[in-house]
């Protein structure tokens, strides 16, 4: 039997908008290895609740989602890992959380877990005191001659989010990179519990400061979808124009850092100059530099300003103007155009058995994107265009994303201009039930889950694209030089505090 | 012609004479003036370390913004430096997750005395919304001796540097040195690594 059969087959509860199939052990078991030749189904999503741990799969042949469940019995469920290797960290992360065990697992080493935590493991039902002394933690060999180390972090020289980076080195090529990470974690999970959507959805926005629209969107949907109802027109355009707004910030700031760390600060200087301009017009059209806590549950906290659209036209002016200059630089530089070409390649095959989202995804053959599949408002009626590319390197992330600005752009007039009228938000009603949410973020595809019971978070799961794109840089450095990890890792840019939770 | 005059320059000695020893009270009072004058001039600068002890990442956006074109925080004497050795000021970010404690308290170490540290964001004042969970100590003030915080979530890069400028200002007054203090915390576990 496939996967997708023997999850179809098994009972369903009711979950929005995909029921949520609940296999017996056993049958989990059977999916598990049915995957390792199912190669059409793409883990997107990995989590538990005290009693159960959760996937979500894309099927890219039927192009629709199924929503997995196994019941977690003594203490063990059978792994995902061996069959789709993304799933690796996610099962490290819910043995770290909740104590459920993977069977079978490639990677059974703590996570998020340190050893600096009172109680452990956190989400369990029962957690218990944590009286034993930190372990150091253990890393992966590399064997061969003449191989050195080099151990940065978790404090880095840059102002960045810390994270621990050990680096197997022949002479200055990198034979295998390792990331630890888990030193953001703020608990937000268990801070979730017991609160009401609209307060819960302050923490969603902090997950990942720099996606704080995208995800605050996809809680929201979360939201929505349980409670069975879809926020008012006007907001989805509003939260639409957001979170386009936040898609191209984010690219011009890292593209202008790619360009810093490649030592040409007359591009990084004018991509910056646009990101502050891009900020402001957002601050004049929403009162927050990074619209943080605009989108609610049900809604958006307030309307455009009444100049809002104005500003924000005067900014997409700004950069439209100098942008064909920009791009000529780019492409004429022939220093930094060397820099970035060939540069940490990520082969379509290895991107591939991990799915990413995002720009990491398209430019390495995956065109997976949550506003076209599985869609939303206002999206279903705008046709995105997606770019695309299969070199895989430095350039073709950068590129990808310099595509994005464009049709961010292009899809920012057509929402402002069509804004429909009516009410921003609506109030939820008082439910129990369980409900998925997505939105896609300007690192790629984000998700989250929701169960409330007497309308308050009981369990939750809030999944950044990070999670499928941390071990994708990995892989990509391997070959490249120390000196160019910099560029390899802001061409990634993936988020440490939104998979450190 | 030229040996000849060395020769004799050699014999005779060296033409300098000994001068006698300056008056200890002019020294005193000249190193008085000349150290509040380097303060008022050279204490004008500071050079800052950044640390995200548990941030979402929204006050790293907008530091990194003040230190780009549009802010220019090296106009007013304040720079970046990549090393806590190198550095006046720790600039802290985030609620102190338990993860992140000892690698704070270690950097703190590092950095030379004397020091300020400045909370940046709501979240590193007390813990912001993070406040309550069993993950974080909550606030820097949790951890480090903490001498200014600017509020925001995340605060304007404007009002990053408008903290910091006041805190150029104090440094180059000669009466405000930081005191030299002890972090509130326990020392870092030193531990052997593990044998594979
Ligand atoms: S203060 Fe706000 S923006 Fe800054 S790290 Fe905390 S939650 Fe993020």
């Amino acid at each position: 039997m496939t996967a997708r059969a023997l999850i179809l087959d098994a009972p369903a509860m009711q979950a929005q908008p995909w029921p949520r199939h609940v296999l017996s052990p056993e049958t989990w078991t059977q999916m598990s290895r049915a995957l390792i030749t199912d190669t059409t189904l793409d883990l997107r999503a990995m989590w538990a609740d005290t009693t159960h741990v959760h996937a979500l799969l894309h099927d890219t042949e039927a192009a629709d989602f199924l929503f997995a469940s196994v019941p977690v019995e003594t203490g063990l469920y059978a792994a995902l890992s061996p069959a789709r290797p993304g799933a690796a960290w996610f099962e490290r992360m819910i043995r770290d959380l909740w104590g459920h065990h993977p069977a079978d697992a490639t990677d059974t080493r703590p996570w998020l877990d340190h050893g600096h935590w009172t109680a452990t493991p956190p989400m369990a039902a029962r957690p218990l005191p944590n009286l034993a002394a930190p372990e150091p933690a253990e890393f992966l060999t590399s064997v061969g001659d003449d191989l050195h180390h080099i151990a940065v972090g978790p404090v880095h020289a840059g102002i960045i989010e810390p994270g621990h980076f050990r680096f197997a080195c022949s002479g200055e090529t990198i034979v295998r990179l390792e990331v630890r990470l888990g030193y953001l974690h703020k608990g937000t999970l268990g801070l979730l519990r017991g609160k009401s959507p609209r307060v819960g959805a302050r923490f969603a926005a902090r997950l990942s400061g720099d996606s704080t629209v995208a995800h605050s969107t996809a809680f929201a949907h979360a939201a929505e979808a349980a409670c069975a109802t879809a926020a008012p027109p006007r907001a989805a355009s509003l939260r639409a124009v957001m979170g386009e707004l936040e898609r191209i910030a984010n690219h011009l700031g890292d593209i202008g850092a790619i360009a810093g760390d490649a030592v040409f600060p007359l591009l990084q200087s004018r991509f910056v100059w646009l990101r502050e301009a891009m900020l402001r017009g957002c601050a004049a059209a929403f009162g927050h530099r990074q619209m943080m806590d605009a989108v609610i549950p049900g809604g958006v906290a307030q309307d455009l300003t009444q100049d809002g659209s104005t500003s924000i036209h005067d900014v997409l002016n700004t950069i439209q103007a100098e942008w064909p200059r920009l791009l000529a630089l780019y492409d004429d530089t022939a220093s930094l155009v060397d820099r970035m070409q060939t540069t940490g390649i990520l082969d379509p095959t290895t991107a591939a058995r991990f799915a990413p989202g995002g720009f990491v995804g398209r430019a390495s053959g995956q065109a997976f994107d949550t506003r076209r599949n599985p869609g939303h408002a206002p999206y279903d009626r705008l046709d995105v265009a997606a770019a695309f590319s299969d070199a895989g390197d430095v350039d073709a992330r950068v590129r990808v994303r310099l595509f994005e600005i464009t049709e961010s752009i292009r899809l920012l007039r057509i929402l402002l201009d069509e804004l429909p009228t009516g009410p921003i938000a609506l109030t939820l009603p008082i439910v129990s039930a369980e409900g998925i949410g997505w939105a896609e973020g300007f690192r790629g595809d984000i998700w989250h889950w929701l169960r409330l019971e007497g309308g308050l978070v009981s369990h939750a799961f809030l999944c950044d694209p990070s999670w499928r794109q941390w071990p994708l840089l990995q892989a990509a450095i391997e070959g490249n030089i120390v000196a160019d990890f910099p560029l390899c890792n802001k061409s990634f840019n993936c988020s440490y505090s939104g998979v450190d939770l | 012609m030229a040996w000849n005059a060395l020769l004799r320059a050699l014999r005779a000695g060296p033409a300098t004479v000994a001068l006698a020893p300056p008056d200890q009270a002019d020294i005193d009072e000249l190193s008085a003036r000349l150290k509040a004058s380097s303060l008022r001039k050279l204490g004008r600068s500071l050079a800052i370390r950044q640390v995200d002890s548990g941030s979402c990442n929204g006050c790293e956006l907008e530091i990194q913004m003040t230190a780009s074109v549009v802010y220019d925080l090296e106009r007013f004497g304040l720079r970046f430096v990549a090393s806590p050795r190198h550095a006046d000021v720790l600039l802290v970010t985030g609620p102190v997750t338990r993860n992140m404690q000892d690698a704070l308290l270690r950097t703190w170490q590092a950095t030379p005395d004397p020091k300020w540290v400045v909370a940046i964001g709501d979240c590193a004042i007390d813990g912001g919304v993070f406040k309550g969970s069993p993950a974080i100590l909550g606030g820097i003030d949790a951890a480090l001796p903490v001498d200014l915080v600017i509020r925001g979530c995340p605060p304007t890069p404007a009002a990053i540097i408008a903290g910091l400028c006041a805190l150029v200002e104090a440094h180059a007054r000669p009466d405000t040195m930081p005191r030299t203090r002890e972090p509130r915390t326990r020392e870092p576990r030193t531990r052997e690594p593990k044998a594979r």
